[in-house]
């Protein structure tokens, strides 16, 4: 993106003696701002600031209408993920001194429409995490006296008669793909989610992985029609940025991937079986 | 459930492809772009009448169908999203031109074959 950026140092921006940085920052407010500008600030240089700590000295020193999303400050609740250069990152584990002394731009999550500076709209993807149903769907259907559809009645009476086991092999199918945290930032990764904003997308189709993959789940069929559609798994090309700005580690290539081959099943079985048993 | 596209078709050949072009077609451009043209194979390894005769052989055929159709699907496919990723519409047209070229190349490779 190239905007002009506009040099609004406040007044009580630190005395130039002290080292300092200067972070660009994209404002924006739809409806009442004609297009997005950056905004320049000039803020001391602390080596063990997070990106976020510099936020916060923003808005409580410099401008106090600077918007953007935060909450754990410790890389867990998902809320602070940004642009910084270009990059996707969570701004509570980015830090100054990785960048100092050149000046930071930062910019809200790409590929997502703008709700305020940083915040941008997370809507779009609240929908799609819906459709794939992340959740465990019919827990008890396996479980000892279980099933399958009980009502919540029989649901306790089988939670008394034994829990639902699951061995460190069961577990290690899906491990990884639970820790997603939504926090998008392989939305903005992602060239294809860029090109085609109907694109399910990494994160929403990890954790649909990480239920169809768990022994104690019976929701396969409940999620393939978001899965299989075009704009499911196969809109992907398998760039794989998204695995590498994941701040989880959790590896969302590899999860469409998996769901192709699940998807490409589905697909085959539905020409060699016969229509009752589909 | 019903599917409304067959993706799925496409992706399988493009994968099956992907392996082939990784595993074999490396060793056949080996021998045939640079061990035969640089003379550092045995003559008699590549004369017309041993790979002729080579040829003729049912499992060789389904290897040369194998290696050649399934590196012109996977070539179709990776075109076909790539014309997407630089902004070229992917309507009909280009569909029938990637992959109809990769069906139409695979035919004729499979009649070539049979002939042979």
């Amino acid at each position: 993106m190239t905007i002009p950026a506009t040099d609004n140092t406040s007044e009580t921006a630190p005395s130039k003696s002290e080292a300092g940085i200067t972070l660009e920052i994209l404002r924006y407010i739809p409806g009442t701002h004609s297009e997005p500008t950056f905004q320049r600030f000039e803020i001391p240089y602390v080596e063990d600031w997070s990106m976020l700590d510099a936020l916060g000295y923003i808005k409580d020193e410099l401008d106090s209408s600077l918007s953007y999303r935060w909450s754990c400050r410790m890389a867990v609740c998902g809320s602070c993920g940004m642009m910084f250069d270009g990059v996707p990152k969570l701004a509570c584990e980015t830090f100054l001194r990785d960048y100092y002394p050149r000046p930071i731009r930062v910019e809200p999550l790409e590929n997502f429409g703008i709700e305020r500076d940083l915040v941008i709209d997370q809507e779009p993807f609240l929908e799609k995490l819906e459709s794939v149903k992340p959740y465990i769907i019919d827990a008890m259907a396996n479980a000892p006296s279980g099933k399958p559809g009980a009502p919540a009645g029989h649901e306790r009476e089988t939670i008394q008669a034994g829990e639902n086991r699951q061995t460190p092999k069961e577990l290690a199918l899906f491990d990884q793909y639970s820790m997603c945290i939504n926090c998008l930032l392989c939305y903005s990764a992602c060239p294809q989610f860029g090109l085609n904003p109907a694109f399910l997308g990494p994160a929403a189709i990890s954790l649909a992985h990480r239920y169809n993959q768990d022994n104690r789940d019976q929701g396969n069929a409940d999620r393939a029609p978001a899965l299989n559609e075009e704009d499911g798994v196969w809109s992907c090309t398998f760039v794989g940025y998204c695995s590498e700005v994941c701040p989880k580690s959790v590896d969302p290539a590899s999860a469409i991937q998996q769901e192709k081959v699940r998807g490409a099943t589905d697909w085959a079985l539905s020409w060699l079986l016969p229509k009752g048993a589909r | 459930m019903r599917w409304k596209h067959h993706e799925p078709f496409f992706w399988s050949l493009f994968g099956a492809g992907g392996v082939i072009s990784a595993f074999c077609v490396p060793v056949m451009v080996l021998l045939t772009g640079f061990l035969l043209p640089l003379h550092l194979l045995p003559e008699a390894a590549y004369n017309y009448e041993s790979l002729h005769a080579l040829a003729q052989n049912l499992w060789v055929k389904g290897a040369i169908l194998v290696i050649v159709a399934l590196s012109l699907w996977h070539c179709a496919h990776r075109i076909f999203h790539g014309l997407h990723d630089v902004g070229v519409s992917t309507g009909p047209l280009a569909r029938t031109l990637t992959y109809g070229l990769a069906g139409l190349s695979s035919l004729a490779l499979l009649i070539l074959l049979l002939t042979l």
